[in-house]
Protein backbone atom coordinates (compact mmCIF):
# COMPACT_ATOMS: atom_id res chain seq x y z
CA UNK A 1 0.00 0.00 0.00
CA UNK A 2 0.94 3.43 -0.14
CA UNK A 3 0.33 4.70 3.23
CA UNK A 4 2.12 7.36 4.60
CA UNK A 5 4.60 6.99 1.21
CA UNK A 6 5.25 3.55 1.43
CA UNK A 7 5.07 1.39 -1.41
CA UNK A 8 5.00 -2.55 -1.07
CA UNK A 9 6.29 -4.04 -4.41
CA UNK A 10 6.78 -7.50 -5.43
CA UNK A 11 9.19 -9.59 -7.66
CA UNK A 12 7.34 -12.45 -9.58
CA UNK A 13 10.91 -14.65 -10.15
CA UNK A 14 9.22 -16.99 -12.21
CA UNK A 15 9.69 -20.12 -15.16
CA UNK A 16 7.90 -19.66 -17.72
CA UNK A 17 6.67 -22.23 -20.07
CA UNK A 18 8.51 -21.86 -23.46
CA UNK A 19 5.66 -20.73 -26.19
CA UNK A 20 2.91 -21.59 -23.91
CA UNK A 21 0.83 -18.36 -23.56
CA UNK A 22 -2.43 -19.69 -22.17
CA UNK A 23 -0.57 -22.13 -19.72
CA UNK A 24 1.80 -18.37 -18.61
CA UNK A 25 -1.24 -16.40 -18.35
CA UNK A 26 -2.68 -18.80 -16.24
CA UNK A 27 -0.04 -18.91 -13.77
CA UNK A 28 0.35 -14.82 -14.24
CA UNK A 29 -2.86 -14.83 -12.56
CA UNK A 30 -1.96 -17.02 -9.48
CA UNK A 31 0.84 -14.62 -8.77
CA UNK A 32 -1.25 -11.90 -8.93
CA UNK A 33 -3.20 -13.01 -6.51
CA UNK A 34 -0.44 -14.03 -4.04
CA UNK A 35 0.94 -10.68 -4.50
CA UNK A 36 -1.80 -9.24 -3.76
CA UNK A 37 -2.61 -11.24 -0.56
CA UNK A 38 0.62 -9.92 0.36
CA UNK A 39 -0.51 -6.48 0.27
CA UNK A 40 1.77 -5.76 -2.51
CA UNK A 41 0.85 -2.66 -5.09
CA UNK A 42 3.28 -3.12 -7.83
CA UNK A 43 4.23 -6.59 -9.03
CA UNK A 44 7.08 -7.51 -11.78
CA UNK A 45 7.48 -9.89 -13.70
CA UNK A 46 10.64 -10.59 -15.41
CA UNK A 47 11.32 -10.14 -19.28
CA UNK A 48 8.90 -12.36 -21.84
CA UNK A 49 7.43 -13.37 -18.56
CA UNK A 50 4.20 -14.39 -20.75
CA UNK A 51 6.11 -16.54 -23.25
CA UNK A 52 9.68 -17.55 -22.45
CA UNK A 53 12.98 -16.39 -23.80
CA UNK A 54 14.61 -18.47 -26.36
CA UNK A 55 11.94 -18.53 -28.74
CA UNK A 56 13.45 -18.36 -31.71
CA UNK A 57 10.87 -19.28 -34.70
CA UNK A 58 8.28 -19.06 -31.99
CA UNK A 59 8.66 -15.40 -32.26
CA UNK A 60 5.69 -14.44 -34.31
CA UNK A 61 2.94 -17.34 -33.11
CA UNK A 62 3.92 -15.43 -29.46
CA UNK A 63 2.93 -12.15 -30.35
CA UNK A 64 0.01 -10.61 -29.29
CA UNK A 65 -1.77 -6.73 -30.58
CA UNK A 66 -2.08 -4.17 -28.63
CA UNK A 67 -5.80 -3.63 -29.65
CA UNK A 68 -7.17 -7.54 -29.04
CA UNK A 69 -8.73 -9.69 -26.72
CA UNK A 70 -5.37 -11.21 -25.19
CA UNK A 71 -4.30 -7.40 -24.39
CA UNK A 72 -7.40 -6.74 -22.41
CA UNK A 73 -7.03 -10.04 -20.65
CA UNK A 74 -3.47 -8.83 -19.58
CA UNK A 75 -4.75 -5.22 -18.62
CA UNK A 76 -7.26 -7.09 -16.59
CA UNK A 77 -4.26 -8.45 -14.00
CA UNK A 78 -4.27 -5.38 -12.84
CA UNK A 79 -7.42 -4.80 -11.20
CA UNK A 80 -6.09 -4.74 -7.80
CA UNK A 81 -2.22 -4.20 -8.06
CA UNK A 82 0.04 -2.54 -10.98
CA UNK A 83 1.36 -4.87 -13.01
CA UNK A 84 4.62 -5.32 -15.00
CA UNK A 85 5.28 -8.49 -17.32
CA UNK A 86 7.11 -9.51 -20.71
CA UNK A 87 5.11 -10.31 -23.93
CA UNK A 88 5.90 -10.31 -27.88
CA UNK A 89 4.02 -7.33 -29.65
CA UNK A 90 3.14 -7.66 -32.85
CA UNK A 91 2.73 -4.04 -34.51
CA UNK A 92 0.48 -3.42 -37.33
CA UNK A 93 2.73 -3.68 -39.74
CA UNK A 94 4.14 -6.81 -38.78
CA UNK A 95 7.27 -6.09 -36.52
CA UNK A 96 7.52 -8.32 -33.12
CA UNK A 97 8.84 -6.57 -30.37
CA UNK A 98 10.16 -7.71 -27.16
CA UNK A 99 8.23 -5.56 -25.13
CA UNK A 100 7.24 -4.64 -21.35
CA UNK A 101 3.68 -3.68 -20.68
CA UNK A 102 2.80 -1.72 -17.29
CA UNK A 103 -0.64 -2.02 -16.45
CA UNK A 104 -2.59 0.13 -13.99
CA UNK A 105 -6.18 -0.16 -13.01
CA UNK A 106 -7.63 -2.78 -15.72
CA UNK A 107 -5.65 -0.18 -18.64
CA UNK A 108 -2.30 -0.01 -20.19
CA UNK A 109 -0.45 2.23 -18.95
CA UNK A 110 2.84 2.21 -20.82
CA UNK A 111 4.52 -0.22 -23.41
CA UNK A 112 8.75 -0.30 -23.84
CA UNK A 113 9.94 -2.20 -26.41
CA UNK A 114 13.57 -3.50 -25.64
CA UNK A 115 15.87 -0.86 -27.52
CA UNK A 116 19.22 -3.48 -27.20
CA UNK A 117 18.61 -6.69 -28.65
CA UNK A 118 21.64 -8.73 -27.73
CA UNK A 119 22.87 -10.37 -30.96
CA UNK A 120 26.11 -12.16 -29.97
CA UNK A 121 27.28 -15.26 -27.79
CA UNK A 122 24.40 -17.15 -26.85
CA UNK A 123 21.95 -14.30 -27.84
CA UNK A 124 20.32 -14.06 -31.00
CA UNK A 125 17.60 -11.47 -30.49
CA UNK A 126 18.09 -9.04 -33.64
CA UNK A 127 17.04 -12.25 -35.53
CA UNK A 128 13.65 -12.31 -34.49
CA UNK A 129 12.85 -8.69 -33.03
CA UNK A 130 12.63 -5.34 -34.10
CA UNK A 131 14.64 -2.79 -31.71
CA UNK A 132 12.20 -0.14 -29.82
CA UNK A 133 13.28 3.50 -30.40
CA UNK A 134 12.99 5.07 -27.68
CA UNK A 135 13.40 5.79 -23.35
CA UNK A 136 10.59 7.20 -21.81
CA UNK A 137 9.31 7.58 -18.52
CA UNK A 138 5.74 7.32 -17.16
CA UNK A 139 3.96 8.35 -14.39
CA UNK A 140 2.42 5.79 -11.98
CA UNK A 141 0.52 6.37 -9.11
CA UNK A 142 3.95 6.10 -7.11
CA UNK A 143 5.86 8.51 -8.77
CA UNK A 144 7.72 8.82 -12.17
CA UNK A 145 8.82 4.91 -13.23
CA UNK A 146 10.88 3.93 -16.51
CA UNK A 147 11.68 0.55 -17.70
CA UNK A 148 14.79 -0.91 -19.16
CA UNK A 149 14.49 -4.62 -19.96
CA UNK A 150 17.67 -6.96 -19.79
CA UNK A 151 19.86 -5.76 -22.38
CA UNK A 152 18.99 -2.00 -22.28
CA UNK A 153 20.99 -1.46 -18.90
CA UNK A 154 24.11 -2.44 -20.60
CA UNK A 155 24.10 0.95 -22.21
CA UNK A 156 24.86 3.65 -19.73
CA UNK A 157 22.40 6.15 -21.91
CA UNK A 158 19.75 4.30 -21.37
CA UNK A 159 19.62 4.49 -17.51
CA UNK A 160 21.16 8.10 -17.55
CA UNK A 161 18.11 9.60 -20.14
CA UNK A 162 15.46 8.09 -18.38
CA UNK A 163 17.08 9.46 -14.89
CA UNK A 164 17.24 13.06 -16.16
CA UNK A 165 13.22 12.32 -17.38
CA UNK A 166 13.18 12.36 -13.38
CA UNK A 167 12.51 9.41 -12.45
CA UNK A 168 11.66 7.98 -8.68
CA UNK A 169 12.36 4.25 -9.78
CA UNK A 170 13.51 2.29 -13.11
CA UNK A 171 11.95 -1.32 -13.49
CA UNK A 172 14.52 -3.93 -14.78
CA UNK A 173 12.62 -7.16 -16.32
CA UNK A 174 15.34 -9.58 -17.21
CA UNK A 175 15.80 -13.02 -18.75
CA UNK A 176 19.40 -13.22 -17.80
CA UNK A 177 20.88 -17.11 -18.74
CA UNK A 178 23.38 -17.76 -16.06
CA UNK A 179 27.05 -18.25 -16.81
CA UNK A 180 30.85 -17.94 -15.91
CA UNK A 181 31.40 -20.51 -13.45
CA UNK A 182 35.00 -20.19 -10.84
CA UNK A 183 35.31 -20.62 -7.59
CA UNK A 184 33.32 -18.00 -6.90
CA UNK A 185 30.23 -18.15 -4.67
CA UNK A 186 28.04 -17.04 -7.63
CA UNK A 187 27.98 -17.00 -11.21
CA UNK A 188 29.61 -13.86 -13.19
CA UNK A 189 26.50 -13.01 -14.30
CA UNK A 190 25.02 -12.47 -11.01
CA UNK A 191 28.15 -10.74 -10.17
CA UNK A 192 27.98 -8.64 -12.52
CA UNK A 193 24.13 -7.47 -12.91
CA UNK A 194 24.30 -6.68 -8.91
CA UNK A 195 27.17 -4.25 -9.71
CA UNK A 196 25.15 -2.99 -12.42
CA UNK A 197 22.49 -2.30 -11.22
CA UNK A 198 23.42 -1.01 -7.67
CA UNK A 199 25.58 1.41 -9.77
CA UNK A 200 22.60 2.92 -11.23
CA UNK A 201 20.73 2.79 -7.98
CA UNK A 202 23.65 4.67 -6.48
CA UNK A 203 24.55 7.38 -8.83
CA UNK A 204 21.32 8.21 -10.39
CA UNK A 205 19.72 8.48 -6.60
CA UNK A 206 16.49 6.02 -7.43
CA UNK A 207 15.02 2.74 -7.01
CA UNK A 208 15.61 0.24 -8.91
CA UNK A 209 14.01 -3.11 -9.09
CA UNK A 210 15.83 -5.88 -11.07
CA UNK A 211 13.48 -9.13 -11.51
CA UNK A 212 15.03 -12.20 -13.48
CA UNK A 213 13.40 -15.28 -14.04
CA UNK A 214 14.28 -19.25 -13.16
CA UNK A 215 14.15 -22.59 -14.82
CA UNK A 216 16.14 -23.67 -17.73
CA UNK A 217 15.52 -23.60 -21.71
CA UNK A 218 17.07 -25.57 -23.95
CA UNK A 219 19.82 -26.12 -21.31
CA UNK A 220 20.89 -23.13 -20.27
CA UNK A 221 20.12 -21.67 -16.75
CA UNK A 222 18.36 -18.54 -15.34
CA UNK A 223 19.93 -17.57 -11.83
CA UNK A 224 17.15 -15.49 -10.32
CA UNK A 225 18.51 -13.50 -7.79
CA UNK A 226 16.08 -10.34 -8.06
CA UNK A 227 16.67 -7.53 -6.19
CA UNK A 228 14.95 -4.22 -4.87
CA UNK A 229 17.98 -1.53 -4.47
CA UNK A 230 17.43 1.74 -2.58
CA UNK A 231 18.31 5.09 -3.81
CA UNK A 232 21.44 5.08 -2.02
CA UNK A 233 22.59 1.70 -3.72
CA UNK A 234 21.91 -0.58 -0.72
CA UNK A 235 19.96 -3.64 -1.59
CA UNK A 236 16.93 -3.87 0.52
CA UNK A 237 15.33 -7.39 -0.57
CA UNK A 238 16.88 -10.01 -2.69
CA UNK A 239 16.00 -13.65 -3.65
CA UNK A 240 19.57 -15.16 -4.24
CA UNK A 241 18.77 -19.00 -5.11
CA UNK A 242 17.38 -19.41 -8.58
CA UNK A 243 13.97 -20.92 -7.46
CA UNK A 244 10.58 -19.66 -7.77
CA UNK A 245 10.04 -16.92 -5.40
CA UNK A 246 7.87 -14.19 -4.93
CA UNK A 247 10.46 -10.96 -3.49
CA UNK A 248 8.83 -8.53 -1.21
CA UNK A 249 9.91 -4.91 -0.33
CA UNK A 250 8.61 -1.99 1.50
CA UNK A 251 10.06 1.59 -0.04
CA UNK A 252 9.97 4.75 1.96
CA UNK A 253 9.28 6.51 -1.30
CA UNK A 254 10.58 9.38 0.60
CA UNK A 255 14.21 7.86 0.38
CA UNK A 256 14.56 9.31 -3.06
CA UNK A 257 14.46 12.79 -2.07
CA UNK A 258 16.36 12.35 1.42
CA UNK A 259 19.10 10.71 -0.75
CA UNK A 260 19.25 13.44 -3.30
CA UNK A 261 19.47 16.33 -0.52
CA UNK A 262 22.28 14.69 0.58
CA UNK A 263 24.24 13.39 -2.93
CA UNK A 264 22.62 16.70 -5.36
CA UNK A 265 24.27 14.13 -8.12
CA UNK A 266 21.15 15.49 -10.60
CA UNK A 267 20.64 18.34 -9.74
CA UNK A 268 24.63 19.26 -10.64
CA UNK A 269 24.13 17.16 -14.05
CA UNK A 270 24.97 19.38 -16.65
CA UNK A 271 22.43 18.73 -19.82
CA UNK A 272 23.37 20.75 -22.03
CA UNK A 273 27.20 20.11 -21.63
CA UNK A 274 26.33 16.57 -22.50
CA UNK A 275 23.99 17.28 -25.38
CA UNK A 276 26.89 19.57 -26.86
CA UNK A 277 29.71 17.03 -25.97
CA UNK A 278 27.85 14.09 -27.77
CA UNK A 279 26.78 16.07 -30.74
CA UNK A 280 30.16 17.02 -31.03
CA UNK A 281 31.55 13.66 -30.99
CA UNK A 282 28.74 12.65 -33.41
CA UNK A 283 29.92 15.47 -35.70
CA UNK A 284 33.34 14.57 -35.87
CA UNK A 285 32.80 11.17 -36.21
CA UNK A 286 30.75 11.48 -39.69
CA UNK A 287 33.32 13.74 -40.67
CA UNK A 288 35.74 10.72 -40.28
CA UNK A 289 37.05 10.06 -44.22
CA UNK A 290 36.83 6.09 -43.86
CA UNK B 1 49.93 -46.58 -14.94
CA UNK B 2 50.39 -43.08 -16.34
CA UNK B 3 49.71 -40.29 -13.57
CA UNK B 4 46.76 -38.37 -14.60
CA UNK B 5 47.12 -36.41 -11.00
CA UNK B 6 43.39 -35.78 -11.28
CA UNK B 7 43.89 -34.55 -7.60
CA UNK B 8 47.06 -34.69 -6.23
CA UNK B 9 48.61 -31.52 -8.37
CA UNK B 10 46.56 -28.13 -7.99
CA UNK B 11 44.14 -26.80 -10.58
CA UNK B 12 44.93 -24.97 -13.03
CA UNK B 13 43.14 -21.58 -11.59
CA UNK B 14 40.92 -20.51 -14.41
CA UNK B 15 39.42 -24.05 -14.87
CA UNK B 16 38.78 -24.24 -10.72
CA UNK B 17 35.22 -24.04 -10.15
CA UNK B 18 32.73 -23.69 -7.29
CA UNK B 19 31.66 -27.88 -6.51
CA UNK B 20 28.24 -26.43 -4.92
CA UNK B 21 27.54 -24.17 -7.42
CA UNK B 22 28.18 -26.00 -10.43
CA UNK B 23 26.38 -29.48 -9.07
CA UNK B 24 23.10 -26.97 -8.29
CA UNK B 25 22.77 -26.14 -11.62
CA UNK B 26 23.18 -30.14 -13.03
CA UNK B 27 21.00 -31.01 -10.36
CA UNK B 28 18.51 -28.63 -11.48
CA UNK B 29 19.11 -29.17 -15.33
CA UNK B 30 18.51 -32.75 -15.09
CA UNK B 31 15.11 -32.46 -12.77
CA UNK B 32 13.99 -29.68 -15.43
CA UNK B 33 15.07 -31.05 -18.76
CA UNK B 34 13.76 -34.83 -17.86
CA UNK B 35 10.63 -33.70 -16.16
CA UNK B 36 9.16 -31.20 -18.25
CA UNK B 37 9.00 -33.52 -21.35
CA UNK B 38 6.90 -35.86 -19.26
CA UNK B 39 9.43 -38.48 -17.96
CA UNK B 40 10.76 -39.21 -14.53
CA UNK B 41 13.48 -41.49 -15.42
CA UNK B 42 17.01 -41.17 -16.69
CA UNK B 43 19.06 -44.38 -18.09
CA UNK B 44 23.01 -44.55 -18.90
CA UNK B 45 25.98 -46.28 -19.34
CA UNK B 46 28.01 -46.67 -16.28
CA UNK B 47 31.98 -47.41 -17.40
CA UNK B 48 33.56 -47.30 -13.87
CA UNK B 49 34.88 -44.20 -15.27
CA UNK B 50 35.28 -40.79 -13.68
CA UNK B 51 32.65 -39.62 -16.31
CA UNK B 52 29.55 -41.33 -16.03
CA UNK B 53 30.05 -41.94 -12.27
CA UNK B 54 29.86 -38.22 -11.72
CA UNK B 55 26.67 -38.14 -14.38
CA UNK B 56 25.15 -41.47 -12.51
CA UNK B 57 26.37 -39.29 -8.87
CA UNK B 58 24.13 -36.06 -10.38
CA UNK B 59 20.99 -37.82 -11.78
CA UNK B 60 20.33 -40.17 -8.79
CA UNK B 61 20.75 -36.56 -6.83
CA UNK B 62 18.24 -35.07 -8.83
CA UNK B 63 15.55 -37.56 -9.62
CA UNK B 64 16.30 -40.25 -6.53
CA UNK B 65 18.12 -43.13 -7.30
CA UNK B 66 14.93 -45.35 -7.71
CA UNK B 67 14.93 -43.02 -11.14
CA UNK B 68 18.12 -44.30 -12.44
CA UNK B 69 19.17 -46.84 -14.70
CA UNK B 70 22.73 -47.48 -14.58
CA UNK B 71 23.63 -50.31 -17.42
CA UNK B 72 27.06 -51.92 -17.25
CA UNK B 73 27.87 -53.58 -20.91
CA UNK B 74 31.71 -54.74 -20.50
CA UNK B 75 32.99 -56.42 -23.93
CA UNK B 76 35.14 -59.68 -23.11
CA UNK B 77 38.45 -57.99 -23.20
CA UNK B 78 37.38 -55.16 -20.95
CA UNK B 79 39.41 -54.55 -17.71
CA UNK B 80 37.46 -56.71 -15.48
CA UNK B 81 38.48 -53.82 -12.80
CA UNK B 82 36.06 -51.57 -14.41
CA UNK B 83 33.08 -53.80 -13.97
CA UNK B 84 33.91 -53.61 -10.43
CA UNK B 85 34.42 -49.75 -10.24
CA UNK B 86 31.02 -49.20 -11.49
CA UNK B 87 28.91 -51.96 -9.45
CA UNK B 88 30.95 -49.90 -6.55
CA UNK B 89 29.25 -47.00 -7.69
CA UNK B 90 25.59 -48.26 -8.03
CA UNK B 91 26.04 -49.68 -4.53
CA UNK B 92 27.02 -46.67 -3.38
CA UNK B 93 24.13 -44.50 -4.96
CA UNK B 94 21.78 -47.44 -4.65
CA UNK B 95 20.56 -47.06 -8.19
CA UNK B 96 19.61 -49.72 -10.32
CA UNK B 97 21.93 -51.63 -12.10
CA UNK B 98 21.59 -53.77 -15.31
CA UNK B 99 24.15 -55.79 -16.61
CA UNK B 100 24.71 -56.57 -20.62
CA UNK B 101 27.62 -57.80 -21.77
CA UNK B 102 28.23 -57.10 -25.36
CA UNK B 103 30.47 -59.70 -26.60
CA UNK B 104 27.67 -61.79 -28.60
CA UNK B 105 26.69 -59.17 -30.93
CA UNK B 106 30.48 -57.76 -31.47
CA UNK B 107 31.95 -61.03 -32.33
CA UNK B 108 29.03 -62.26 -34.21
CA UNK B 109 29.38 -59.08 -36.24
CA UNK B 110 33.07 -59.25 -36.84
CA UNK B 111 32.93 -62.87 -37.87
CA UNK B 112 33.24 -61.57 -41.03
CA UNK B 113 35.17 -58.91 -40.62
CA UNK B 114 37.94 -60.67 -38.91
CA UNK B 115 40.56 -58.22 -40.35
CA UNK B 116 39.19 -55.51 -38.60
CA UNK B 117 41.23 -53.01 -36.48
CA UNK B 118 40.92 -52.05 -32.72
CA UNK B 119 39.46 -48.52 -33.39
CA UNK B 120 36.69 -50.16 -36.06
CA UNK B 121 36.21 -52.28 -33.30
CA UNK B 122 35.92 -49.74 -30.64
CA UNK B 123 33.68 -47.40 -32.27
CA UNK B 124 31.24 -50.79 -32.68
CA UNK B 125 31.20 -51.67 -28.61
CA UNK B 126 30.25 -47.74 -28.36
CA UNK B 127 27.40 -47.73 -31.03
CA UNK B 128 26.28 -51.52 -29.36
CA UNK B 129 25.85 -50.16 -25.94
CA UNK B 130 24.16 -46.65 -27.69
CA UNK B 131 21.49 -49.34 -29.09
CA UNK B 132 20.98 -51.21 -25.71
CA UNK B 133 20.75 -47.72 -24.23
CA UNK B 134 18.17 -46.47 -26.33
CA UNK B 135 16.50 -50.06 -26.18
CA UNK B 136 16.53 -49.93 -22.26
CA UNK B 137 15.06 -45.71 -22.74
CA UNK B 138 11.90 -47.17 -24.24
CA UNK B 139 11.39 -50.36 -22.64
CA UNK B 140 12.07 -48.25 -19.13
CA UNK B 141 10.35 -44.79 -20.25
CA UNK B 142 13.78 -43.22 -19.37
CA UNK B 143 15.82 -40.46 -21.25
CA UNK B 144 19.15 -41.26 -21.98
CA UNK B 145 21.51 -38.83 -20.73
CA UNK B 146 25.07 -38.59 -21.96
CA UNK B 147 28.47 -38.51 -20.16
CA UNK B 148 30.52 -36.96 -22.54
CA UNK B 149 32.19 -33.86 -21.14
CA UNK B 150 33.68 -31.04 -23.16
CA UNK B 151 37.40 -31.96 -23.92
CA UNK B 152 36.13 -35.30 -25.31
CA UNK B 153 33.75 -33.15 -27.52
CA UNK B 154 35.75 -30.31 -28.78
CA UNK B 155 38.69 -33.10 -29.42
CA UNK B 156 36.58 -35.79 -31.16
CA UNK B 157 37.75 -38.24 -28.96
CA UNK B 158 34.17 -40.27 -28.88
CA UNK B 159 32.30 -41.95 -31.11
CA UNK B 160 29.24 -40.84 -33.42
CA UNK B 161 26.07 -42.09 -32.63
CA UNK B 162 27.95 -44.46 -29.82
CA UNK B 163 28.77 -42.66 -26.49
CA UNK B 164 27.89 -39.54 -28.13
CA UNK B 165 24.43 -40.20 -28.57
CA UNK B 166 22.03 -39.18 -25.38
CA UNK B 167 19.28 -36.85 -24.54
CA UNK B 168 20.63 -34.60 -22.47
CA UNK B 169 24.10 -33.98 -21.20
CA UNK B 170 24.36 -32.71 -17.86
CA UNK B 171 28.65 -32.14 -18.26
CA UNK B 172 28.99 -31.28 -21.86
CA UNK B 173 30.52 -27.81 -20.78
CA UNK B 174 32.66 -29.07 -18.23
CA UNK B 175 36.03 -30.03 -19.00
CA UNK B 176 37.67 -33.10 -17.92
CA UNK B 177 39.85 -31.23 -15.16
CA UNK B 178 36.67 -29.57 -13.83
CA UNK B 179 35.13 -32.84 -13.81
CA UNK B 180 37.18 -34.32 -11.39
CA UNK B 181 36.94 -31.18 -9.58
CA UNK B 182 32.94 -32.06 -9.37
CA UNK B 183 33.46 -35.63 -9.06
CA UNK B 184 35.60 -35.37 -5.70
CA UNK B 185 33.52 -33.21 -3.99
CA UNK B 186 30.24 -35.03 -4.80
CA UNK B 187 31.93 -37.96 -3.39
CA UNK B 188 32.16 -40.18 -6.07
CA UNK B 189 34.74 -43.05 -5.30
CA UNK B 190 38.81 -41.78 -4.89
CA UNK B 191 39.91 -44.47 -7.02
CA UNK B 192 37.73 -43.51 -9.34
CA UNK B 193 38.20 -40.14 -9.70
CA UNK B 194 42.32 -41.10 -9.71
CA UNK B 195 42.36 -43.38 -11.74
CA UNK B 196 44.01 -43.22 -15.28
CA UNK B 197 41.25 -42.21 -17.75
CA UNK B 198 40.86 -45.03 -20.42
CA UNK B 199 38.05 -46.14 -23.00
CA UNK B 200 38.28 -49.15 -21.69
CA UNK B 201 37.94 -50.70 -25.33
CA UNK B 202 40.62 -53.13 -24.19
CA UNK B 203 43.00 -53.64 -21.35
CA UNK B 204 45.02 -50.93 -20.17
CA UNK B 205 43.87 -48.72 -23.12
CA UNK B 206 44.83 -44.85 -22.14
CA UNK B 207 43.00 -41.86 -22.89
CA UNK B 208 46.28 -40.12 -22.57
CA UNK B 209 48.82 -42.12 -24.15
CA UNK B 210 46.18 -42.03 -27.36
CA UNK B 211 46.26 -38.28 -26.95
CA UNK B 212 49.62 -38.15 -26.93
CA UNK B 213 48.96 -35.61 -24.14
CA UNK B 214 47.62 -34.92 -20.82
CA UNK B 215 44.41 -34.06 -20.06
CA UNK B 216 45.41 -30.71 -17.42
CA UNK B 217 47.96 -29.87 -20.63
CA UNK B 218 45.13 -29.66 -22.99
CA UNK B 219 42.38 -28.38 -21.08
CA UNK B 220 44.49 -25.31 -20.71
CA UNK B 221 45.46 -25.24 -24.12
CA UNK B 222 41.68 -25.68 -24.87
CA UNK B 223 40.85 -22.65 -22.45
CA UNK B 224 42.97 -20.51 -23.93
CA UNK B 225 42.02 -21.29 -27.01
CA UNK B 226 38.51 -21.95 -26.92
CA UNK B 227 37.13 -19.56 -23.84
CA UNK B 228 40.01 -16.69 -24.20
CA UNK B 229 39.55 -16.85 -28.05
CA UNK B 230 44.04 -16.69 -27.65
CA UNK B 231 45.25 -16.07 -31.33
CA UNK B 232 48.18 -18.71 -32.14
CA UNK B 233 50.77 -16.30 -31.66
CA UNK B 234 49.28 -15.13 -28.06
CA UNK B 235 49.31 -19.39 -27.14
CA UNK B 236 52.92 -19.36 -28.54
CA UNK B 237 53.35 -16.56 -25.79
CA UNK B 238 51.94 -17.94 -23.09
CA UNK B 239 54.14 -21.17 -23.30
CA UNK B 240 52.03 -23.76 -25.45
CA UNK B 241 54.14 -25.48 -27.87
CA UNK B 242 53.68 -25.16 -31.54
CA UNK B 243 53.09 -28.64 -32.32
CA UNK B 244 51.29 -29.45 -29.64
CA UNK B 245 48.77 -26.51 -30.52
CA UNK B 246 48.73 -27.11 -33.88
CA UNK B 247 47.94 -30.64 -33.03
CA UNK B 248 44.97 -30.07 -30.92
CA UNK B 249 43.71 -26.94 -33.28
CA UNK B 250 43.17 -29.54 -35.87
CA UNK B 251 41.44 -31.93 -34.00
CA UNK B 252 38.85 -29.73 -32.51
CA UNK B 253 38.21 -28.54 -36.18
CA UNK B 254 38.61 -31.94 -37.91
CA UNK B 255 35.80 -33.73 -35.30
CA UNK B 256 33.30 -30.84 -36.25
CA UNK B 257 31.33 -32.52 -37.85
CA UNK B 258 30.54 -35.12 -35.08
CA UNK B 259 29.30 -31.89 -32.94
CA UNK B 260 26.23 -31.32 -35.24
CA UNK B 261 23.43 -33.00 -37.27
CA UNK B 262 23.94 -34.13 -40.49
CA UNK B 263 24.30 -31.68 -42.85
CA UNK B 264 21.21 -31.30 -45.32
CA UNK B 265 21.29 -30.01 -48.82
CA UNK B 266 19.15 -26.87 -48.66
CA UNK B 267 16.18 -26.69 -50.93
CA UNK B 268 13.09 -24.69 -49.68
CA UNK B 269 13.23 -21.57 -48.20
CA UNK B 270 12.61 -23.64 -44.60
CA UNK B 271 15.30 -26.26 -44.20
CA UNK B 272 15.68 -27.77 -40.86
CA UNK B 273 18.02 -26.31 -38.49
CA UNK B 274 19.10 -23.33 -40.93
CA UNK B 275 15.91 -21.82 -41.58
CA UNK B 276 13.49 -23.68 -39.25
CA UNK B 277 14.34 -22.68 -35.81
CA UNK B 278 12.92 -24.13 -32.86
CA UNK B 279 13.85 -24.22 -29.32
CA UNK B 280 14.63 -27.79 -28.42
CA UNK B 281 12.02 -26.87 -25.18
CA UNK B 282 9.36 -25.98 -27.82
CA UNK B 283 5.57 -25.92 -24.94
CA UNK B 284 7.34 -27.40 -22.36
Amino acid sequence: MTDQGRLSVALAQIDPALGDRGRNLERHRQWVKQAAEAGASLLVFPELSLTGYFLKDLVPDSAIQLESKEMRDLAALSTQLDVVLGAVIESPDHRYFNASLYFSRGELLHVHRKVYLPTYGMFDEQRYFAPGDRFRSFATPFGRVGILVCEDIWHLSSAYILSLEGVDMIICPSSSPGRGVTTDERLGTAESYALVCRTYAQFLTMFFLYCNRVGFEDGANFWGGSMVIGPNGDIIAQHQDADEALVLATLDLGDVRRERLANPLLRDERLELTINELRRVSHERTRKPF
Amino acid sequence: MSAPASLSEPVFPPLAINPELVRGILVGFIQNEVRKVGFERVVLGLSGGVDSSLVATLASQALGPKNVLGVIMPYRLSDPKSRLDALEVVKQLSIEPLEIEISAQVDAYFERFPDADQRRRGNKMARERMTVLYDQSWARQALVIGTSNKTELLLGYGTIYGDMASAINPIGDLYKTQVWQLADAVDVPTAIVQKAPSADLWAGQSDETELGFQYRLIDQLLYYLVERRYSVEELKRQGFDEAFISEIMDRVRENQYKRRLPVIAKLSSRTIDRDFRYPRDWGH
